[in-house]
């Protein structure tokens, strides 16, 4: 008997309403005693967190369409046994959408200058940098290209939801089949595209790296999609092996997990080149206005968080998962993809924070809390989603090829 | 050096060799190897090889590597020739790791490509015995290994039986390579026929 059809189990619910519940006290509590609160510092923690954990939770789940899309242009078949998981993932995108674009209103029209030193106008005519840049840095054209952004993103992720959902229909013929195959390369294609004009490029100028408004980095777009992608495919791992402890997905085998596995094993290397490079010619040019971005993280109060973000997110996948036995090992795999989640969310802390609150971060309760809230989330928003359609495309044109998978 | 007698059978489509290979180990026979024009998917797991230790050596190779252009670069910038760049300190690794890299990645590839033609006992100058030329092109040639005991009549017929589309004996060199070979016990015992491969 194949279980298509995936219940919620009960412990997932118990721990889904637990983050959540611990997420919205903090929450609550953080806005009452950070946000509200008469001392500056604190108000700055409470946007920065909220900045930090909404970009890095909408990225690393649009992220599972990327994959998705990547695989359609290239017209890979091996991952269709297992796609409702990536999809299911994908369609917290909507969500995420909006509470990160609440972030983005309450940081521009709350006039958040110690987020965005750009949105203080008077600053910015008296600096020449900043004002050579309002071209690009200033509210109007954030905000208009956030809408598209976050719009383009939901509209063509669900497009390509729905048309996978097709595939439960019924048997398509030989020309049917091609249709269908050229709809999704299509649609994967305008999302690719668009992909590359967002995260590849403006957006993590314009949601992060604005933050050091001065400073700028050519790597850093490509950085911070290395950082969410790695992630974004842990998550689909951490699912998938989910499910199957669960008895779903009796098709997707330790062959298809062991090319996941590969994934994050190739993009934690890909990640650290980035990341590397981009330490690595400031380091040499030294030039000041360059390395001021490195002062605090590679010597102020943020060293500790470099070289911890440089030891999870490189040093332990690249030892830990170079072996075939690993890729193909439930426990270890889950084991890493925590890991990997946990260390770029702590990448992203430290892209974020030193711009923001300085020398005064502070990991604590509100940081935790907040990680707590928006994992709580995604396992409501998945699990939701997961349920809505058979976890098997049963009628995809390359099923066949993602059954008889092996590597 | 040792020259054995080999029952080649050559099949044209994936989906018999498969069945065809189970059936010729169920049955006992020593299947020499299988000859394919490309890779196919899971045909090392059907003819029962261990799992290739090559990226083992390959590791041991990028390690080598890395030690060899970290030890290098260290000695040379801050014992021998010592000489200031920027500004920098002399023991400067971030400048390093280029090289680092580039080493552990030449160091790998050389090395794993040289395993693999010792594994694979190809050498310049040394010529293979090829058994069937369509191998490279669209035949998948079984090559059985025969012993002394081998009736040879009976495993042509077992080779057709399971589908094979052409059937001859060859006798060829079966290794060259440090006689790996010697060590069994039963060699093929005609050496009169030999065909210089």
């Amino acid at each position: 008997m194949i279980k298509q059809q995936f219940e919620i189990p009960a412990g997932y619910k118990k721990w889904t309403y637990g983050l959540l519940a611990v997420g919205i006290v903090a929450l609550i509590a953080g806005f009452i005693f950070l946000g509200m609160s008469k001392n500056e510092h604190d108000q700055t923690r409470f946007w920065a967190v909220l900045l930090q954990n909404s970009v890095y939770f909408l990225l690393v789940c649009n992220a599972a369409m990327f994959f998705i899309c990547a695989i359609t242009l290239a017209h890979g078949g091996w991952s269709i046994a297992f796609r409702r998981v990536p999809e299911a993932i994908s369609a917290v995108v909507p969500v995420f959408a909006v509470l990160a674009f609440i972030v983005f209103l309450g940081l521009i029209m709350g006039h958040r200058h110690d987020i965005y030193h750009w949105v203080d106008k008077e600053a910015v005519a008296g600096d020449k940098i900043l004002t050579w840049k309002k071209g690009f840095l200033n509210p109007t054209f954030f905000f208009i290209w956030t809408v598209v952004t976050l719009s383009v993103w939901v509209f063509t992720g669900s497009k390509m939801r729905q048309l996978s959902r097709k595939a439960d229909e019924g048997p398509m013929g030989v020309e049917e089949s091609k249709r269908y195959i050229w709809n999704n390369t299509v649609w994967a294609a305008i999302f690719i595209v668009f992909f590359a004009l967002t995260v590849g490029s403006t957006i993590p100028w314009l949601w992060l790296m604005s933050i050091d408004a001065h400073w700028y980095s050519t790597m850093y777009s490509w950085y911070t999609f290395a950082s969410t992608f790695v992630s974004g495919i842990a998550l689909i791992a951490l699912f998938i092996i989910f499910l199957k402890n669960h008895g779903y997905l009796e098709y997707t085998t330790r062959e298809q997990l062991h090319d996941v596995g590969k994934f994050i094993f190739a993009f934690s290397i890909f990640w650290t080149y980035l990341w590397f490079s981009q330490f690595m010619l400031i380091w040499y040019a030294n030039i000041p206005e360059e390395t001021v971005y490195f002062k605090m993280r590679f010597q102020g109060p943020y060293r500790g968080f470099f070289f911890l973000n440089f030891t999870i997110n490189f040093v332990a996948p690249i030892l830990i998962l170079m072996t075939r036995g690993s890729k193909r090992n439930y426990a270890i795999m889950t084991f890493m993809s925590v890991a990997v989640i946990l260390g770029h969310w702590l990448d992203f802390y430290q892209m974020v924070m030193p711009g923001t609150v300085g020398e005064n971060h502070n990991l604590g309760w509100f940081e935790w809390g907040i990680l707590a809230l928006y994992i709580g989330m995604i396992m409501f928003f998945v699990g939701r989603a997961l349920t809505k359609a058979p976890l098997l495309p049963k009628y995809h044109p390359y099923l066949k090829e993602s059954l008889i998978h092996h590597t | 050096m040792d020259i054995r007698k080999f029952v080649v059978g050559s099949f044209d489509d994936e989906a018999v060799l498969f069945p065809a290979v189970k059936k010729v180990r169920k049955a006992g026979y020593k299947i020499h190897d299988v000859y394919t024009p490309f890779p196919v998917h899971g045909l090392d797991g059907a003819l029962g090889l261990r799992d290739t230790s090559l990226h083992t050596a390959g590791f041991i190779y990028g390690l080598t590597g890395l030690t060899t252009a970290l030890g290098f670069i260290s000695w040379i910038l801050t014992r021998d020739w010592i000489q200031n760049y920027g500004g920098k300190p002399h023991f400067s690794l971030p400048a390093w790791i280029p090289i680092m890299f580039e080493l552990t990645v030449l160091f790998s590839a050389v090395g794993m490509v040289l395993t693999f033609c010792y594994l694979c006992q190809m050498a310049p100058f040394v010529k293979k015995h090829i058994f069937h030329p369509r191998a490279t092109d669209d035949l998948f040639v079984m090559v059985i290994e025969c012993t002394s005991k081998t009736n040879v009549k009976e495993t042509e017929d077992f080779l057709a039986a399971a589908g094979a589309k052409e059937i001859n004996v060859q006798i060829a060199e079966a290794g060259w390579w440090l006689g790996r070979y010697d060590q069994d016990s039963k060699l093929f015992d005609n050496k009169s026929e030999t065909v210089t491969a």
